[in-house]
């Protein structure tokens, strides 16, 4: 399973050149970069953590390549992606965001349904790695 | 009476409409003025000034002949004012006229009380062969009496967590017959497969092949087990029409109890209705789609009617999220420059005047979050650069026809699709010269992915080179003489 | 080199694709011949080398070790064009001299040519002290420093008095820190940034000492001696040609006496001093002309006179 958030699933995972190129595009519109990571995937997991503070002021994405790979280095088997902020008036919110690291494995998500009156049936989403405590969640 | 002029006024009889004030040459537009272009063509003998008097006057205050009532109002401030007519290059007989309504002809809020008062009437006046409303100043003042879009893009993007490229979709084909079940399932192909929204049509209501209730079912189990698949938030345009207000409410329940992301609502239901269920849908966190069904009857005829970029005003004032505003590309009718127009109009806080898109005034929005257009029909893969080019990132693309139609299945016609469009974003953020090198960049993406590859050969060649019926009058900006 | 240009490296934001492309070339024959004149034109280096000598007087040992430089980098470039895969030049360099020799004007003009020669991907300057990159409290100095090197990247990253960061007498001062991480990302991060590190000399030297692997990783090590009478006198002019004055023939051996006698006291900062003698001067000339009150044409307006500087202190001394 491939868990497809972000604005470049359906490509191949980026190389660091490929990253480095969607950075310098971001930084040239004049929007921040901050780097986040998480062990829960679920799509309506909003708030990964963050890594750091957004990145204010940077000219190269070299910069914010050295963080991503700083948060690679400490989180090896989490996701991570990379997120760009537009701040102008009547946008304020993300721009670009795109995972740069994904588990080995993404053991992905089970569907559990609730049958109850009226045909309806109530879902969850159940993330089969939430299985294990977190921290530990793709390590192998 | 010893005034002449006050005499003359008001004698009864009928008297030329730019005599009785409607004819105001020197009128200097109040910032809080609702101002109208119409484009006239008056009958033979019909003077243009006393033809944009005349709709002016049946636009506001006036009837065919003096009434005596009208000395008991403050009538100057009540009477629209023409205060400007000009000939329409190129094309014979036909003129815009500029009009100027003050604010107080308008009930707050009310798209219908302000589509009765200007175009309620005066489209079967006789002193016109034909009339077309053209564009619309909406002042600040009255822009802050309407809800407008019940989400906006930027909370829709944040709602579905989707960022930094259009939003794909689909229509589900056929149009008519599918049963329910088998209806979902191309729900589940197409949204498992890599789009992020399914859709359905405009006439897909409640028929005796597929009630509204049993569709809602089988569509939200196709949603919700796509979601599981990708992870990602899915949506499937519920459509809420029917014949009755409560009708719609009662599906538009149903849609969020089964925990639709998303309603749709169909042009046809009437103003009050969109501006109603843009109202709950803000009220019950769920994105509102508007099909504009309907629209062509009045839309693309370029001397009579309301352009669409009236109706993409109203629109937004309206309330909803989302509206089908054209693709260029597409099998629809599209000018590029009138539907960059549009998009200005349903997509930015300022738009500022444009002949060479058709836009008439300057509009101010005041913040008003904007609506997502969607580009709709006759659309597919091969065309992602020139979609990009002239659509850019803030819409929602759908490829019915070119994802249900795909040889190897639903699901691969979407990834086609999504791998088309996330290869020319990335390429363009990379500063490539996407719209040139198009083609070259899919069929590049296609070497690492067969859905794409297959698509490409399937489509790749198909455009849809007609003339436009609606398009602006400046083609090019004219160089001074 | 052929992967760091696909690297983002747009040359200019509307750069076109050709020359993002052009690392892609093949490799030329062993029998083909370049054009260096042309090589060398196309790079636009020389703008930057002659806008150097334009703005700086002297330092010709300086302005010859730049130009050394930027030959290295053209010539590296023909030969990767042959296939000839050198290993990347180390370009962290020390400047060091008295306060007022040019060495910022210089650093922002190097990184201007590293971009130009392709060694930098963007070649912006990024100055700092200290009290940018060290921390006051546990755990603040990492952060700082690191944050500073992310801004720098793509550029040079210019440490005014780089001896600050180390201090004998404290063991735990958190300079430390910041010198390691330095060190780290200097090492492995040579394609993203040069590092200058600027100061007096002796006390650079002492920093040198007491930190061998800050020394070891600092390839270029350029001197900037102060300047003669006849150096600063020559900027001196410079100075007054650009704001618009001129010297009256008899203020000529009085300013080059000022010169003579600032550089002898305490605190002189070469080109420093003589934009502030300058300031000074300006001053004297305005209130002069007031006091006198009648009428001014150009004449009197851009001319300084002896007596707008013998009023200095620097004439009261001894």
């Amino acid at each position: 399973m491939r868990i497809t958030q972000g604005t470049f699933s359906y490509l191949p995972d980026f190389t660091d050149e490929e990253i480095s190129a969607q950075i310098a595009y971001a930084l040239d519109n004049g929007w921040p970069c901050s780097v986040e990571f998480t062990d829960d995937p679920h799509p309506r997991n909003s708030y990964w953590e963050m890594w750091g503070l957004p990145m204010f002021d940077l000219k190269d994405p070299a910069g914010v390549l050295y963080e991503i790979n700083q948060c690679r280095q400490a989180y090896p088997d989490q996701y991570i992606r990379l997120n760009a902020y537009d701040a102008r008036y009547g946008r304020q919110t993300t721009a670009l965001s795109f995972i740069v690291q994904r588990p080995a494995v993404e053991p992905g998500f089970r569907l559990d349904r609730q049958e109850t009156a009226d045909r309806q049936v109530r879902y969850q989403m159940h993330a089969y790695a939430l299985d294990r405590p977190e921290g530990d969640r793709y390590t192998r | 009476m010893t005034s002449n002029g006050s005499a003359g006024r008001w004698s009864a009889g009928v008297i030329p409409y730019a005599e009785m004030g409607y004819w105001r040459p020197d009128y200097q537009p109040k910032d809080s003025d609702i101002l109208a272009a119409f484009r006239i063509t008056p009958q033979q003998g019909v003077p243009p000034e006393e033809a944009g008097a005349a709709v002016a006057g049946e636009s506001s205050t006036a009837t065919w002949t003096v009434v005596w009532t009208d000395r008991l109002t403050s009538y100057e401030n009540y009477q629209a004012k023409c205060y400007r007519v000009e000939p329409v290059p190129g094309a014979e007989g036909q003129f815009i006229a500029y009009i100027a309504y003050d604010l107080d002809l308008f009930e707050e809020g009310s798209i219908a009380n302000l589509t009765s008062s200007i175009i309620g009437n005066v489209f079967g006046f006789k002193a016109l062969k034909a009339l077309r409303l053209e564009d619309m100043r909406i002042p600040t003042h009255y822009v802050k009496t309407f809800q407008g879009p019940a989400h906006g893009i930027v909370m829709e993007r944040e709602y579905l967590a989707k960022f930094g490229r259009p939003l794909l979709g689909a229509t589900v084909k056929p149009k008519l017959g599918l049963s329910a079940r088998n209806y979902g399932r191309v729900v589940y192909e197409a949204l498992r497969g890599g789009l992020d929204f399914t859709k359905d049509d405009e006439n897909i209501n409640s028929q005796p092949f597929m009630r509204w209730r049993d569709r809602f079912l089988y569509c939200m189990e196709g949603v919700t087990r796509a979601q599981a698949a990708t992870g990602e938030i899915k949506g499937h345009y519920l459509n809420v029409t029917a014949g009755t207000m409560e009708d719609m409410y009662e599906r538009a329940e149903f849609a969020k109890q089964l925990g639709s992301v998303i309603i749709m609502i169909d042009l046809t239901i009437g103003y009050t209705a969109i501006q109603s269920m843009a109202k709950w849908a803000r009220a019950n966190g769920m994105i509102l789609h508007l099909h504009r069904a309907g629209h062509s009857t009045y839309t693309r005829q370029k001397n009579h009617g309301v352009s669409f970029r009236v109706i993409a005003k109203w629109m937004r004032l309206a309330g909803v999220d989302h509206i089908h505003a054209g693709t260029v590309v597409g099998k629809l009718e599209g000018d590029p420059n009138s539907v960059a127009g549009f998009y200005d109009t349903l997509r930015k806080d300022k738009v500022a005047a444009d002949p060479v898109k058709g836009l008439y005034f300057d509009q101010e929005w005041a913040s008003m979050p904007g609506v997502m257009p969607v580009a709709s029909g006759g659309i597919h893969a091969g065309q992602m650069h020139q979609l990009l080019h002239y659509l850019d990132e803030d819409v929602v693309l759908q490829f019915g026809g070119g994802t249900i139609g795909h040889p190897m299945g639903i699901a691969a016609g979407a990834e086609a699709n999504r791998v088309a469009l996330e290869a020319m974003i990335k390429a363009r953020n990379e500063g490539r010269d996407y719209l040139k090198e198009g083609p070259d960049l899919l069929r590049a993406a296609a070497k690492q992915n067969r859905p794409l590859d297959v698509a490409l050969s399937t489509w790749g060649d198909i455009t849809f080179t007609y003339e436009s019926t609606d398009t602006p009058d400046v083609v090019e900006t004219p160089t001074s003489v | 080199m052929t992967e760091r240009l696909g690297f983002g490296m747009r040359p200019a934001p509307n750069g076109d694709a050709a020359a993002e492309e052009e690392p892609a070339v093949a490799t030329l024959p062993p029998d083909a011949r370049i054009d260096l004149a042309r090589e060398r034109a196309d790079s636009h280096a020389d703008e930057v080398l002659d806008a150097l000598d334009r703005e700086l007087v002297g330092l010709v040992p300086v302005k010859t070790r730049i130009r050394e430089t930027a030959a290295l980098l053209l010539i590296d470039r023909v030969r990767a064009r042959f296939g000839i895969d050198s290993a990347r030049p180390n370009l962290h360099m020390c400047f060091t001299g008295s306060p007022g020799t040019g060495k910022t004007t210089v650093a922002v003009r190097l990184a201007e040519l590293l971009h130009r020669l392709g060694y930098l991907r963007r070649g912006h300057l990024v100055t700092v002290t200290r009290d940018d990159l060290v921390g006051q409290y546990v755990g603040h100095t990492a952060p700082k420093t690191k944050e500073v090197l992310k801004r720098a990247m793509g550029g040079v990253l210019f440490i005014d008095e780089a001896y600050y960061l180390y201090r004998a007498e404290n063991e735990r001062d958190y300079g430390q820190e910041s010198i390691e991480i330095l060190l780290q990302v200097m090492e492995n991060q040579r394609d993203d940034l040069v590092v200058v590190l600027a100061g007096y000399k002796d006390r650079m030297d002492s920093f040198f000492a007491s930190n061998p692997g800050m020394s070891s990783r600092i390839a270029h090590h350029i001197d900037f001696p102060d300047y003669t009478g006849d150096e600063l006198e020559a900027i001196g002019r410079l100075m007054l040609a650009r704001e618009g004055y001129s010297l009256a023939e008899e203020a000529i051996p009085v300013f080059r006496e000022y010169l003579d006698r600032r550089r002898e006291q305490p605190r002189f900062a070469n080109a420093r001093s003589v934009r502030n003698a300058i300031e000074r001067a300006r001053l004297r000339h305005a209130n002069r002309l007031i006091a006198t009150a009648g009428e001014v044409g150009l004449a009197e307006l851009t001319t300084l006179t002896p007596e707008d500087f013998l009023a200095s202190r620097v004439f009261a001394a001894p």
